[in-house]
């Protein structure tokens, strides 16, 4: 009878230790339909210890029907692109408009909003000297090259944004630097 | 004007000695003071709207680093080179085509709208430097110190405190009765003898029978309730990386970092080349940062964030010296703080691109934290309140004007929400 006292006891102290601890995870019920058996997405490692996340096999193209961008990052490629690339997608609304949603979440932290360089980092002087938009000679073939490789201290864009969506920056680029050079 | 030319030889040399003493202590203190401060913010100012996207004061950036670049270069010689490094390179100057092929042929934008006084208000910015920041304090704040003693100090001390006490009681009682006090039963008796008398006592018997089974429901239930449910979960991270500094006080948006979540199920953990955007350029933390961890409010401050950026560095393989990827990479093991078990199907871009969520409604306060922990309980009756809660947005979907339409007819509603729209479906989620 004493024993059961006891074994209650320890248990409800237990209960009490083991609700405290926020570094650990909670107990599972049925642990094998929590934890996926083929390797996760936001895994570190995969069957045969592999990494998850690696970059496709050069030279791999997307199924979404977009040709890879063979223009190299050099300084030559940089001028080819300037003048001969042309944006695909139409100049319309709504291609600005997600365009400028595009431009808030990844180009205005730097650029700024109106895209006079004055953006929230470079107030806070974490980046200097990013360029007003109308001080430089850019063209829509440039700017994606840019947002491809980036230049300078700018990294490429090209992985957080899809082919659409990096035309559409570029049309919303382009329509925030006329109005800069008004 | 007699005693002048009867000055000892031995005075002569001391006079002559504290002369040039009292030259050079002048020029040392001029050149160790005298800042032309008014030149050196114009300078600061140029510097910071021109050259500091590509160039850093000892420190290698894209460019070559411009600290006393003055000593390095001619005057004449760097005036060209800032107004049109272009033409110079192209008039076959040695030391101009030297640098260009050093810096991997970056091509440095021309300045020539930049005067001559420009130009040498930005040299001399680079030759004095920045200018002291007055009143340079402790960089983890006055409070900082206190914060740093742990917390079991405090209750040892308090337990001392009662233990002393009751000693301090205990002796008095004992000096009491050796003086010819009545002998009174000790705080032991005094509890055994109480003791006894509630286990005579039966109304109080079931009082505690009843406590005792409604406390160990409680917590049975509220145990068992809690079985895979992580709300509070905050692991801790391999990378003291704070939320709060970037998506916070820089405000940096979510998606910039968690890019997939506008087009994939996962939200996804960042790859190192997004972090790498802007820490190429970011290898130190600003003077005066701080991060309080959990364990016992731990203070990091610039010497440890620096070492976290550092780590960074290690695993994306990247020289910071040099500024050059090395190429050796390893992952970083991110510690997943949100998990759904397999069997619920859960889509970000349907949440964030189709609905329209913002990430704090589920995540919550992400840019207050510096460590992050699970805000929602992530469990299946927090998801219906939701769906149960929230109106589907009928802009723009015109392909399905005409089933909204008729469920709004059925359910006798102006808005449709996610459950009548069959948000609250076993299937949709569990298949």
């Amino acid at each position: 009878m004493k024993s059961i006292k006891i074994i209650i006891a320890s248990i409800i102290v237990t209960m009490f230790v083991s609700c405290n601890n926020k570094r650990k995870p909670q107990v599972q019920y049925m642990p094998d339909m929590y934890v996926s058996v083929p390797y996760d997405a936001n895994g570190v490692y995969s069957a045969g210890g592999a990494v998850v996340n690696r970059a496709p096999v050069a030279g791999t193209i997307s199924r979404n029907g977009v040709v890879a961008y063979d223009i190299p990052d050099t300084n030559a490629g940089y001028e080819k692109a300037k003048l001969e690339l042309k944006n695909p997608l139409a100049n319309n609304e709504k291609n600005l408009e997600n365009g400028k949603k595009m431009y808030g979440i990844y180009c205005a932290v730097c650029h700024g909003a109106k895209g006079d360089g004055n953006g929230i980092l470079p107030k806070r002087e974490k980046f200097l000297g990013i360029p007003n938009y109308k001080d430089r000679d850019i063209t829509e073939g440039s700017i994606y090259h840019v947002l491809m490789y980036g230049k300078n201290m700018m990294g490429s864009h090209s992985s957080q944004l899809t082919h659409t969506e990096r035309w559409q920056v570029v049309q919303y680029v382009e329509k925030l630097r006329n109005e800069l050079k008004k | 004007m007699k005693s002048v030319n009867h000055h000892s030889k031995l005075s002569r040399i001391l006079y002559n000695s504290l002369t040039f003493l009292a030259v050079f202590l002048v020029s040392f203190s001029i050149n160790a003071q005298d800042v032309d401060v008014e030149r050196q913010k114009a300078g600061k100012k140029l510097f910071n709207a021109n050259c500091a996207s590509c160039h850093k004061l000892g420190k290698k950036s894209t460019g070559p680093d411009l600290a006393g670049v003055e000593e390095r270069r001619e005057n004449a010689w760097l005036k060209k080179w800032i107004r049109n490094n272009a033409e110079l390179r192209a008039s076959g100057d040695k030391d101009a085509i030297a640098i260009y092929e050093e810096y991997n042929q970056s091509n440095m934008t021309a300045f020539p709208q930049l005067t001559d006084q420009n130009i040498d208000d930005i040299l001399y910015y680079t030759t004095v430097g920045n200018p002291p920041v007055p009143g340079e304090k402790n960089p983890l704040g006055p409070d900082a110190a206190i914060n740093n003693s742990p917390s079991w100090l405090i209750w040892i001390l308090a337990l001392a405190i009662i233990v002393a006490f009751f000693i301090i009681a205990s002796l008095l009682k004992t000096v009491s009765e050796l003086k010819g006090a009545p002998k009174t039963p000790g705080l032991l008796g005094q509890a055994s003898e109480l003791w006894k008398g509630i286990k005579k006592n039966t109304f109080l018997h079931v009082l505690f029978v009843i406590f005792g089974a409604l406390m160990t429901a409680y917590f049975l239930f509220g145990n068992l309730a809690s079985i895979g449910v992580d709300e509070g979960y905050q692991p801790v991270q391999p990378i003291v990386f704070s939320h709060k500094i970037h998506a916070g006080d820089n405000k940096i948006e979510c998606q910039y970092c968690h890019s997939a979540a506008k087009h994939s199920k996962h939200s996804g953990i960042p790859s190192l080349n997004v972090c790498m955007n802007c820490h190429k350029n970011i290898s130190e933390v600003a003077e005066g940062t701080k991060v309080v961890l959990e364990d016992g409010g731990r203070v990091l401050g610039k010497t440890e964030l620096d070492k976290e950026i550092a780590k960074i560095y290690e695993h994306v393989g990247w020289d910071a010296k040099e500024l050059k990827y090395t190429g050796e990479t390893k992952p970083i093991d991110w510690v997943r703080v949100h998990n759904l078990p397999d069997f619920a199907y859960f889509n970000h871009s349907q949440h964030v691109t189709v609905g329209g969520v913002k990430c704090q409604k589920c995540h919550g306060p992400v840019e207050e934290m510096e460590e992050l922990y699970q805000h929602s309980p992530l469990t299946m009756g927090w998801c219906i309140d939701c769906h149960k809660a929230t109106n589907v947005d009928l802009k723009g979907n015109e392909y399905y004007a005409k089933i909204h339409a008729d469920l709004a007819k059925k359910y006798n509603v102006d808005k449709v929400t996610i459950a009548q729209l069959g948000g609250k479906e076993c299937g949709k989620c569990h298949y």
